[in-house]
């Protein structure tokens, strides 16, 4: 009986046609259905979820930004409401920082983990889908509360005073930090997943110097998401307290507001890195294909995305520069935030290098990723600048500091996101994008960007507060933000063209087979789109690049891609060290389950409850929530069976 | 050059003990449960500074109650490591008498804190200190509440004969993220009722 015995020596097999394809297609494989649907925790589909969620998001945040520019195009217009700017801008941030930068990656990291790792699927599957869940719970609830007009509306990073009871008195601002909490869950399961993924399902032989940086990039996010999200969480849990039960931690009097702003910057800065760190490794590992050449510089790369991070944790105050901290503060932080652009230059360099030592493929993936390096130097540089006080002095809360986070989240997120859709779209649906569409589509998207953001730089210099809903005649602004908003727009055209071009593709685009690129990662080996089983046996992996063992021909050494660990007794595959990825364990993957729904199900009637103070309908939730999890951890096996079975 | 790994011998399946992936997922529980109290003691002493040792409300709090219900717990935790023992040596006895053991004592913990609660003369509405005081302990006793839950489904599932040396990780999960409880409070015990004195 599966799951009885205690130890087996995995059979080696070779793959040879049908075999043994068709037996882990029975044992994988979800039940079609609604049901079937709910419960799957299938990597694959829950990436592929994750990444259309997130793209919703990245829609809705988009529109309201067209509204907002609409209602900035000209002086003293009057489209919107001071009330309805407020929510639009907040939902903004919002949507595009916590419902879309992050989701979006992780989004990717689901799909292509276990795929880059030569494994069948994450650690937790059932914890994947459940992490799923909760975010979709936690986006709804928010836009909930801003359909029925109670939205969010004091910024994302929601200072008190403002958000405080007495100066925002609906649950606008509960929905807030009950909604963020509520995602704080599905952020910090998903990260305990990337690392335990991380330390035990690597193919034998993938040692950590020998994984895509990618999954450095996702392993350092999910390391500091586990120590910073609590930060958040907690910031947002006293706020809640505060408004609803009178606690005094932010008050005035007897309280300390800027103790809000401590908290939520010593997320708020590690998660800068946590929305980018993973892009960039996509392009770390994208742009090698198209240059014809491995990454240069593999291991200070990998390093530099680790060093970043861990500086990551000591620049927060560098958002607070404006508030009146001690000189002795300021110089310290000031200096850890400059310091911070040793190691981000590493990868510069190394992109750079890899583009001008190698023979690119000037594909749109290429181009995307290309572009990231030209605007992570300008955001980079912007940052720089204020990241040093008397500067930031100068341009705190004016519009150089939107046209800042804009290069860095639409620069070093939403292009290699999207270079990454064009790279990895075959593998996910067994169809290339068209490239003469995306050629437009990106030189739309590029030029719109730049058009759009570049100005902003010059309208904060001109003095131009960010947040504020219209401004005067005559204040010298109105023909910049003219232009800022035609290039609004022509950047939204752009993400149009790639919602029309993934339209059309996927119907009608070329089939893409198993390699289109000619790429090195395991992730070309196996058919487009990938079986439920991912690899039909375990490969044992000898180097950096599997598939351009051949192709480099340096030192001799040659992964087994076709001949490897069956493991077909149920849901199974390889456990292995953390460090060298030696075999140690054969795991048994869970089996489809309802259970992590009905506990997000549960969680939902929980915060519904505490949003409105129905506290029979949260207590409701929270059995709900118990009895799903009871259901998740329920012991399998009789212990005495086991010793029978054993012995 | 590293060669190809070959053939490994007999693995065993599923794993055990600190091998299993859900050991792993503890400690990051831990490590991430380990900063949310981190950030509330900062919170505490951040304002704490800000406002010097007149903000205290008692200068010196008693330890009458803290300090014998800081060894109950205490004692607790060494209940759950006699108990895993047991279950891993196959001392039936042994394993469900720890796990009854540091349920009992942990019971005795969060009803001592119940009284030495209504016998504060400030709410948590009442002051800052109030507010850290209450939010502090109190998160702390959700966490042994839910370290409570999760010893007695252990207890039941025991009861059941789900566990012996065969499998015992589950025991050895809920052992450690009881141990955490407890270690986390002598933090949240020598923020509130020792730092005082030092000051």
């Amino acid at each position: 009986m599966k799951g009885l015995e205690s130890a087996r020596t995995p059979e080696i097999v070779t793959i040879d046609g049908d075999y043994p394809a068709a037996r882990l297609e029975q044992i994988w494989r979800s039940e079609p259905g609604l049901v079937g649907w709910l419960s799957s925790v299938d990597h694959k589909e829950i990436g592929k979820r994750y990444i259309v969620t997130a793209f919703v998001f990245l829609i809705l945040g988009g529109l309201e930004a067209l509204v907002m520019r609409a209602q900035l195009a000209g002086p003293e217009l009057r489209l919107l409401s001071p009330e309805q700017y407020d929510q639009l801008f907040t939902m903004h941030g919002l949507s595009m920082i916590f419902l879309y930068a992050g989701p979006i990656l992780t989004g990717f990291s689901n799909f292509l983990w276990p795929l880059l790792l030569g494994s069948r699927d994450m650690a937790f599957p059932r914890l994947n889908a459940f992490s799923y869940w909760v975010y979709l719970a936690a986006g709804l609830f928010i836009y909930a509360g801003f359909i029925t007009g109670h939205g969010p509306d004091d910024g994302w990073f929601n200072y008190v005073p403002y958000a405080s009871r007495a100066y925002d008195a609906g649950i606008n601002i509960d929905v807030y930090a009950l909604g963020l909490i509520l995602l704080g869950i599905s952020t910090t399961v998903g990260a305990a997943n990337f690392v335990v993924t991380f330390l035990q399902t690597r193919a034998p032989g993938m040692s950590i110097s020998r994984v895509p940086i990618l999954t450095w990039g996702t392993l350092t996010a999910s390391v500091a998401n586990l120590l910073a999200v609590p930060s958040a969480s907690l910031a947002f849990f006293l706020l809640w307290m505060d408004r609803q039960f009178g606690t005094r931690f932010f008050a005035t009097a007897g309280g300390e507001p800027l103790l809000w702003q401590h908290l939520f910057w010593m997320f708020g800065h590690p998660w800068v890195y946590a929305i980018v760190l993973p892009a960039m490794g996509m392009v770390s590992d994208g742009l090698p294909t198209f240059c014809r050449r491995p990454l240069v510089g593999y291991t200070p790369v990998a390093l530099s995305t680790v060093a970043t991070m861990a500086l990551g944790f000591g620049v927060w105050v560098h958002h607070m520069f404006a508030t009146g901290m001690p000189s002795l503060a300021l110089s310290f932080f000031s200096g850890a935030s400059l310091i911070i652009t040793l190691p981000s230059a590493v990868a510069v360099f190394a992109w750079t290098a890899t583009i001008w030592t190698g023979r690119p493929v000037i594909t749109t993936a290429f181009l995307f990723f290309a572009s990231m390096i030209v605007l992570f130097v300008i955001g980079g540089v912007s940052g720089v600048m204020t990241g040093s006080v008397p500067v930031d002095w100068q341009l705190t809360d004016t519009y150089f500091v939107v046209a800042h986070i804009h290069y860095v989240l639409i620069g070093i997120n939403v292009f290699p996101v999207v270079g990454g859709i064009y790279y990895w779209f075959p593998k996910m649906t067994g169809r290339l994008l068209d490239e003469r569409l995306g050629q437009w589509n990106f030189w739309t998207m590029f030029v719109g960007f730049n058009v759009g953001f570049l100005p902003m730089h010059l309208l904060g210099l001109l003095g131009m507060p960010r947040r504020v809903y219209t401004y005067a005649y005559g204040m010298g602004w109105s023909s910049l933000n003219l232009v800022v908003s035609i290039g609004s727009l022509l950047f939204a055209v752009g993400v149009l063209l790639l919602l029309i071009n993934i339209a059309i593709s996927l119907r009608r685009g070329q089939a893409a087979g198993a390699d289109p690129w000619g790429a090195p990662t395991l992730e070309w080996a196996i058919p487009s789109p990938p079986p439920s089983y991912n690899f039909a046996v375990i490969p044992m992996i000898a180097s950096r690049h599997p598939l351009w063992e051949t192709r480099l021909a340096d030192d001799g050494a040659r992964s087994t891609l076709t001949q490897g660990y069956l493991l077909d007794r149920g849901r199974e595959t390889l456990g292995t060290t953390p460090l060298d990825a030696r075999p140690n364990q054969i795991l048994e993957m869970p089996e489809d389950s309802l259970a992590p729904l009905l506990l997000s199900l549960g969680l939902c009637g929980l915060f519904i409850g505490a949003l409105v103070h129905a506290w029979w309908l949260a207590g409701l939730g929270g059995l709900g929530g118990f009895a799903a999890l009871l259901d998740w951890l329920w012991p399998r096996y009789i212990h005495a069976d086991l010793e029978k079975a054993r012995d | 050059m590293t060669e190809v790994v070959t053939q490994p011998g007999a693995l065993p399946v599923g794993g055990e003990g600190r091998n299993h992936v859900a050991w792993w997922g503890v400690l990051c529980l831990i490590a991430t449960e380990a900063s949310l109290f981190a950030y509330l003691l900062f919170s505490y002493f951040y304002i704490a500074l800000q406002y010097g040792p007149a903000w205290l409300p008692e200068r010196h709090p008693s330890l009458a109650l803290g300090a014998p219900d800081t060894v109950v717990l205490l004692l607790s935790s060494v209940a759950v490591w006699w108990g895993e023992k047991g279950v891993i040596k196959g001392r039936r006895g042994q394993h469900l008498a720890g796990l009854a053991l540091a349920i009992g004592l942990g019971a005795i913990f969060v009803a001592v804190q119940l009284v030495e609660w209504s016998q504060k003369r400030f709410g948590l509405a009442s002051s800052s200190y109030g507010s850290l005081y209450f939010t502090i302990t109190g998160f702390h006793m959700v966490h042994v509440i839910v370290g409570l839950i999760v010893l007695g489904t252990l207890l039941g599932w025991s009861i059941a004969g789900y566990f012996g040396p065969r499998r015992h990780t589950p025991i050895l999960i809920g052992s450690a993220y009881w141990h955490f409880v407890d270690v986390v409070w002598l933090f949240v015990f020598s923020t509130f009722y020792l730092t005082p004195y030092l000051w």
